[in-house]
């Protein structure tokens, strides 16, 4: 996937305001299957995949012993014994493995990402877009939840997620079908305002609708508590890996945050600039952007935890000048919701 | 078109000299690779640059990239306008999209500059 096609700003613009086209195949697919392929979902992430019931999908995370974050996922059920995990492109192999080397249980996993290609249809035109071309009913399809179906007449999953704080789908089929669905859902969307967006405008909108990025905003050496995804720990669900770490965290509390912060002056904090606190260095920007939608610049950062209240002042070194930021609520954007 | 009165850096900024006085702006090549130009730092007037020396900034969405003085000068003004309009640099480059006008300190300086011609030569080869 390019970093844009027609320009950042136009083709975020697109997808808050009509919808956006995104290539993203990069991401990888396992197919877990068998008597225990819940039981290994279980003990190898940390949210609830219990709860799930056939055609829900889930946020989830892989975690190390020590509470570091192996990756963040999308568990889909298709059936009792059988889910698709989905992956990061940058952790295909490492999950994979680290699946396997856990993997005692009746269960199998298919790495399937050279087989899919996952096509997300994002922005609130999404749906009239998708509608008259697959036999899927979307409106009835919950957010989070997904079904098999057609589109362009091409067997597919149609689920409704995405990266973008904004209602879509995310299309999921046969590698092989590529250009013909790509090429297919621009045409039918052209007219409703679908542009085709890259890498770039994914990486503006899942910011602006704090959606984390694995290797910016968490890796192996952060935890999930740190990273404000205490929602995808579920404790109380057995044993897993990592539980034993985050517990403790969880009771002796976190000693830092990623927090939301807007720069009070045009400064633009990016990925990696350095925070100060009070003059001392305290840790670094992990995601950094001018935020098109709301005309301000935003960005994500993990700060002492005693400095992470919502209004809490520090300063971000911008080419070697401190220029103040503040500590937001997040999501900077909130879509208003959809019927 | 590119303009035949510009010399060009291969840091893709653009000068143009008329008397002891040049303007300096970043070329139409550059402007696309950026992307939508969202923020400029530039200069106080008065402040004193040698030539190849950084004087400010420009922002896109994506990426920040920093400007280097074709020749040394002195700030004689900057273009306040793109304070709230910096989509000119990349709507007008070579027009509206200027950013500061200096005085020549040294008129020797421009032998290393390309031509036009030679600049997008350059470019094409980058590419």
């Amino acid at each position: 996937m390019p970093v844009e096609y027609s320009g950042i700003a136009k083709e975020h613009t697109a997808v808050r305001t009509a919808a956006g086209l995104f290539d993203v195949s990069h991401m990888g697919e396992f197919e877990v299957r068998g008597p225990e392929a819940l039981d290994l979902i279980q003990v190898t992430s940390t949210n609830d995949a219990s709860k799930l019931v056939d055609g829900q999908a889930q946020y989830s995370a892989m975690a190390y012993p020590h509470g570091g974050v192996v990756d963040d996922l999308l568990v889909y059920r298709h059936n009792a014994e059988h889910f698709m995990v989905v992956v990061n492109a940058a952790n295909i192999d490492k999950d994979f493995e680290w699946m396997n080397s856990h993997n005692q249980l009746d269960a199998s996993i298919d790495n399937v990402s050279d087989d899919v290609t996952l096509l997300a249809l994002q922005g609130p035109k999404a749906i009239d877009i998708l509608q008259p071309w697959t036999d899927v009913p979307l409106a009835g399809l919950a957010y989070y939840h997904f079904s098999r179906g057609k589109v362009l007449n091409v067997d597919a999953i149609v689920s409704r997620t995405g990266y973008t704080g904004e209602d879509g789908f995310e299309l999921y089929f046969s590698a092989g079908k590529s250009e013909p669905v790509w090429n297919g859902i621009l045409e039918a969307g052209g007219p409703l305002g679908l542009l085709p967006a890259g890498l770039g405008a994914r990486n503006t909108l899942r910011l602006e609708a704090k959606m984390l990025l694995f290797g910016n905003d968490m890796d192996g050496t952060t935890t999930l508590l740190e990273a404000g995804l205490g929602w995808i720990v579920k404790f109380d669900k057995g044993q897993f890996i990592g539980r034993d770490a985050l517990l403790k965290q969880k009771q002796e509390g976190v000693r830092r945050r990623l927090v939301g912060f807007e720069m009070l002056g045009r400064d633009i904090a990016r990925d990696r600039y350095p925070v100060f606190i009070h003059g001392r260095e305290a840790g670094h920007v992990t995601s950094g952007s001018p935020s098109i939608t709301l005309k301000k610049n935003i960005g994500l950062a993990y700060l002492p935890a005693e400095h992470a209240s919502i209004g809490a002042s520090f300063h971000v070194s911008v080419r070697s000048k401190l220029s103040e930021a503040r500590v937001v609520r997040t999501p900077f954007y909130k879509r208003e919701e959809y019927a | 078109m590119t303009p035949d009165d510009l010399l060009f850096t291969k840091e893709h900024e653009w000068l143009r000299i008329v008397g002891e006085t040049g303007t300096v702006g970043i070329s139409d090549h550059a402007q696309k690779e950026l992307g939508e130009v969202v923020y400029v730092e530039l200069p106080k007037v008065g402040t004193k640059f040698d030539s190849n020396e950084p004087f400010g900034n420009v922002e896109s969405v994506k990426a920040v990239s920093e400007l280097f003085l074709p020749v040394s000068g002195e700030v004689i003004e900057i273009n306040e306008e793109l304070g709230t309009a910096p989509e000119k640099i990349n709507q007008d480059p070579y027009g509206e999209g200027w950013m500061i006008r200096i005085r020549l300190l040294n008129q020797n300086e421009t032998a290393d500059l390309m031509s036009p011609e030679e600049y997008d030569e350059y470019t094409k080869q980058a590419e």
